[in-house]
């Protein structure tokens, strides 16, 4: 027999479960009153205060001209979006040329719209035609001109409200898609460059695709938040979902519960974002982990799964 | 006599003010396995990353299959050469690295067609084809569509191998194909390399892997701060070392 033996544990059945007094925990329950006690009193006044007029909420929270303002405020979002994003990965790869003209170009672009206020903005393309009052797109110093025509019919406030909040998100989705850029690491490039991919093709097929793990979250958020920000169109005389409530309430004089019907779209909108944006970023997940995470759908069915066979097992 | 597949006289290279090659000469003839062997910064993989180009040479003379690697001479002048054209280049040369550098959002299948696909032009179900083949070749026939994060290090670095296969190379360098892996991963890497050797593939291979090289390499060069020290048959070099640091660089290993 050799020295030292190691014992196997004794075959008979499972070791007994600790079983301790658990520690109690008196702040939480004081914590959890308090909490509550707020709760019931803010519920209580929302429920019972007789100036919030409910029924006007409920009144307009269907009504057709707020529906026509949800549309446009999507359209905005949508729109104001693709523009952003599409000029962000251009000042983006722009901004990681070689060439010095071109990179600082982007990095000038993304400083200037950074540095002042969307607001601002898109009340200076609503004003533009005061000082360019007739529009022309050519090539410049020589007189030829493929399009022209006044300020005031090309720049309506639809394409000043895609203008101002379009360009302004292209400064911003530039920074974001750089960071996603530059968190592919070296060795990807190198591996593209020694198979014989051109520099166009390693950027679309090989760094943007892993890039896009870290440009969605954000881009997410960006869109959350573009949402919310089309609702400064209304400055610019735009109907969309704010304007058309602030319409119906410069008549009947409720603001408070026509901003209420407001809000409760908004976060309606927002909401179903999220789950577009979960969705999305599983997608790009692919091959980040060894196993894609459940869906909210595939968790619920393994929980009520994992739940029954608790029950069969006592 | 044929011409040599890899030729280089006095290459020179620097990082700023840090000289990593100063002066590598050697040749390497076709369906030849030459192996690199040396300490850590001794300029092994560097020179590996200047035969495509992934660095830039400062001085001397590096060429490829009788072309010279990035630049084109003519009138007695070096003129560099465009982007295509060092991608071309590149394409021709199958390269493989330390940590695989596999593409971590394709499957084993689509990491090996993508090059044949967007570079040459391959139609898909022809590439897809070849790759099965190539996957099945390096013992990988059941992992077409896994992805590189499913797989084990070992099996990820033959992935690798197949994928510079796909683009029909008429060289093959390998950066310490084997230094990350476990140990008991590596046997199978070296199996494949072994039977491309045997294919009469051309090899310059990075490697700490003694056996390997003194089974598979038709010769083997002993790099030491930036220079060649020793070059020659491995049975020699490896067996009856000539110069104090190739000696010293052997007991360690050995």
């Amino acid at each position: 027999m050799s020295g030292g033996s190691i014992e196997t544990p004794p075959a008979a059945g499972r070791p007994e479960d600790i079983r301790a007094v658990p520690v109690r925990h008196p702040g939480r329950w004081v914590a959890g009153v308090l909490i509550l006690l707020f709760g019931a009193s803010l519920i209580h006044s929302v429920a019972t205060n007789k100036l919030l007029e409910w029924h006007v909420v409920g009144n307009f929270l269907f009504d057709q001209r707020i529906f026509e303002g949800i549309v446009v405020t999507l359209e905005l979002t949508a729109g104001a979006m693709a523009l952003g994003v599409i000029l962000g990965v251009l000042l983006a790869v722009m901004r990681l040329s070689p060439n010095p003209l071109v990179s600082g170009s982007s990095w000038l672009y993304i400083w200037f719209f950074r540095a002042t206020p969307v607001l601002v903005q898109l009340l200076f393309w609503y004003n533009v035609s005061a000082v360019y009052p007739r529009i022309s797109l050519g090539i410049p110093f020589l007189g030829v001109e493929f399009v022209h025509g006044s300020a005031n019919t090309i720049i309506t406030p639809l394409a000043a409200a895609l203008l101002g909040l379009g360009l302004n998100e292209g400064a911003y989705m530039a920074e974001i898609v750089r960071a996603g850029i530059i968190s592919v690491g070296e060795g990807q490039t190198e591996a593209a460059q020694s198979l014989g991919m051109s520099r166009l093709q390693i950027m679309r097929r090989i760094v943007l695709p892993q890039a896009m793990r870290v440009i969605i979250p954000p881009t997410g958020n960006e869109t959350i938040s573009m949402l919310k920000t089309t609702a400064l169109v209304s400055v610019i005389a735009y109907t969309e979902l704010l304007l058309a409530a602030e319409n119906i309430y410069s008549v009947n004089y409720k603001p408070i519960q026509l901003l209420i019907v407001a809000s409760i779209w908004y976060a309606v909108m927002t909401s179903a974002l999220y789950v577009g944006q979960y969705y999305l970023e599983r997608h790009y997940g692919r091959g980040a982990a060894r196993e894609l995470p459940p869906t909210p759908l595939e968790r619920i069915r393994r929980g009520l799964f994992s739940l029954r066979r608790e029950q069969a097992t006592p | 006599m044929t011409a040599p597949m890899v030729k280089a006289e006095g290459v020179h290279k620097r990082f700023g003010r840090l000289e990593v090659l100063k002066g590598i000469s050697l040749e390497v003839q076709p369906g030849d396995v030459l192996v690199l062997l040396g300490p850590s910064g001794s300029g092994k993989s560097t020179f590996l990353r200047c035969i495509n180009h992934l660095e830039k040479i400062n001085s001397g003379r590096l060429s490829v299959d009788g072309e010279l690697v990035g630049y084109r001479e003519s009138g007695g002048k070096l003129h560099e050469l465009r982007e295509s054209e060092i991608a071309r280049k590149r394409g021709e040369i199958g390269m493989v690295f330390q940590h695989f550098n596999l593409f971590p959002h394709m499957t084993a299948l689509e990491n090996v067609t993508c090059a044949p696909i967007r570079v040459k032009g391959m139609a898909r179900d022809r590439a897809d084809t070849r790759a099965a083949e190539l996957l099945g070749r390096v013992g990988l026939p059941d992992k077409l569509s896994a992805y590189p994060a499913q797989l084990s290090g070992g099996q990820q670095q033959r992935v690798a191998i197949a994928r510079a296969l796909a683009m029909e190379p008429k060289l093959m360098l390998f950066d310490e194909p084997t230094s990350a892996l476990d140990p008991e991963l590596v046997g199978d890497v070296l199996q494949a390399m072994k039977q491309l050797a045997g294919e009469g593939m051309t090899m310059i291979v990075v490697t700490h892997e003694m056996g390997f090289a003194a089974e598979v390499a038709d010769s083997v060069v002993f790099m030491d701060d930036g220079i060649v020290v020793e070059a020659g048959d491995p049975d020699r070099v490896l067996g009856n070392p000539r110069h104090e640091r190739t000696r010293a660089f052997l007991s360690k290993v050995l």
